[in-house]
């Protein structure tokens, strides 16, 4: 101890200090503050851009996910058109065979009738025909029967028979 | 570890042996070699003495077959009714007693004493202590002029590194790149745990510079050119006496009340406790100043001893492996420059940090 104080030396103290102190405020003005705000704002731009980064990303997320809800609607939205244009598609063709159909009834049922008409005028006809055929077969015959007098009066005294007869 | 330390042991002592009998049977040598290595011995401690101590010029080396010294001469401020100021070679290493109005001066052992003009030195009844007159000292000595060295050198180093950033933006070039992660260590580790992230700020003034200064002294008083300025108790004083005041000026109203009416005790223990907290306030900042000291004057004393053994040994067992030592003990005192460093800071900052701590739970 007493060597520790023999050895204090007062100039050194003096020194020390004043050169230290004039250290510290020295360095404070043209190192520490500088230094020390660089190195603040550096982290905090770090600190800013992490940040973001997590925004970015979590706004991307959500974009993802809109575009999926999106797709999904879309895909959705083209089933249901497919399936309503089969279901309108389908309900035409059977409209269609329908009408064709009735249109192919009627088509018929006049045919038939029409075949029927003619059918019936031509049996008219023929009876006609076959009325005044055998009228003039029967004149030919009642001609020639006349010809002869005395068939004429066995004829006419039959007929007059048959009248009164009758 | 412990098996480490048993062999290194053991080997130690077969040094010591193999140089103590090694020229036994050389029976006419023998006292020759004995008073030649008392010589060498107390040539060695001599020179370790010297090591440690302030001087007035600064002493490279010296050749000491012609005597010469090699170095440069610092100047010599003296007070003494008067500013007294002349080059410290005027004294040619104590030969010669200085002149300076109508005063005489000589300096013995390093040290600077008014004397006569003939230069007498009176010493004390053990012939050990000089008693004459001492002025007051303020000399660039070697130790002054470091301090000078070190401090520009810092100003200079992260000068530059600041500048750095402005030319590059947000990252340092150069010897920034290397010292900016020390600061933020500094920041991170050490101010902002034991001072709390509210107050930290207006001591890290303080703390990084006396920090990067005591580190940067340690250094160099481990380079050859040997200039341990914190092996000077008057400069561990005046580090402890800056944290002491600091603490003290900046302290809360909390820190006074914990130091002369603790709460939450009885009153008789608060009145026994009171005087025994005002000394805990002076004990901590001079367990700082013994701290540094202790550990940087031992460091040098140890590693110039074993250094010194390399030539007392002088077979090639013991100074080889005298020689591993030393190496080994001297990164391991690269070390301890940084560490002693780290807890000057650290315990500063917990000294602060106590200063302006809240105590909401009371």
């Amino acid at each position: 101890m007493e060597k520790l104080l023999s050895e204090f030396s007062v100039g050194l103290f003096f020194w020390q200090s004043l050169l230290f102190i004039a250290l510290v405020f020295l360095l404070r003005r043209f190192a520490w503050k500088p230094i020390l705000n660089a190195v603040n704002q550096r982290e905090e731009k770090i600190h800013e851009a992490l940040e973001l980064a997590d925004k970015t990303k979590a706004e991307m997320k959500m974009l993802q996910a809109q575009n999926e809800n999106l797709l999904k609607e879309a895909r959705a939205e083209r089933d249901s058109m497919i399936k309503d244009a089969k279901e309108t598609a389908s309900k035409m063709v059977g409209d269609a065979k329908n009408k064709a159909k009735e249109e192919a009834d009627k088509v018929l049922t006049n045919a038939q009738l029409a075949i029927a008409a003619e059918k019936n005028a031509a049996l008219t006809e023929l009876k006609t025909q076959v009325a005044s055929m055998a009228l003039e077969i029967a004149e030919k015959i009642v001609r020639d029967e006349l010809s002869a007098g005395d068939k004429q009066k066995k004829m006419a005294s039959q007929l007059a028979e048959e009248i009164s007869l009758n | 570890m412990v098996k480490a330390i048993r062999f290194f042991f053991s080997v130690l002592l077969m040094m010591i042996y193999s140089s103590a009998f090694g020229s036994e049977p050389e029976y006419d040598t023998i006292n020759h070699t004995q008073t030649e290595s008392l010589d060498l011995k107390s040539s060695i401690k001599e020179q370790i003495n010297h090591h440690l101590q302030d001087s007035h010029d600064f002493h490279l080396f010296s050749d000491e077959t012609t005597g010469k010294h090699y170095g440069f001469p610092l100047p010599v401020i003296l007070w003494d009714d008067g500013l007294h100021v002349f080059m410290s070679s005027e004294f040619h290493h104590g030969e010669t007693v200085v002149q300076s109005d109508e005063k005489f001066y000589t300096l013995n052992h390093g040290k600077i004493y008014k004397t006569d003009a003939e230069g007498t030195v009176n010493y004390d009844a053990e012939h050990h202590h000089v008693i004459n007159e001492k002025p007051l000292d303020f000399s660039i000595t070697k130790n002054v002029f470091m301090i000078f060295f070190v401090g520009l050198l810092l100003f200079l180093m992260l000068r530059s590194t600041a500048r750095s950033y402005k030319k590059r933006g947000d990252l340092p070039s150069g010897i920034g790149r290397f010292l900016e992660p020390i600061i933020v260590f500094v920041r991170e580790d050490i101010a902002k745990p034991n001072i709390g992230a509210k107050h930290y700020k207006k001591y890290m003034s303080f703390l990084l510079t006396v920090f990067f200064f005591i580190w940067l002294v340690n250094l160099f008083g481990l380079t050859p050119i040997g200039v341990n300025i914190t092996n000077n108790i008057a400069v561990t004083f005046a580090l402890a006496v800056m944290t002491y005041l600091i603490t003290t000026f900046t302290a809360k109203k909390d820190y006074w009340k914990h130091i002369f009416w603790m709460p939450g005790v009885p009153v008789p223990m608060k009145v026994v406790l009171a005087p025994i907290e005002l000394l805990g306030t002076i004990i901590k900042p001079f367990s700082l100043m013994i701290r540094l000291y202790a550990n940087i004057t031992a460091g040098h004393i140890v590693i110039m001893s074993i250094i010194g053994m390399m030539f007392v040994f002088q077979n090639w067992i013991g100074s080889s492996l005298s020689f591993i030592l030393a190496l080994v003990l001297g990164i391991l005192e690269l070390l301890v420059a940084a560490l002693q460093a780290y807890i000057f800071t650290m315990l500063s900052a917990l000294y602060f940090g106590s200063a302006v701590e809240e105590h909401d739970h009371h």
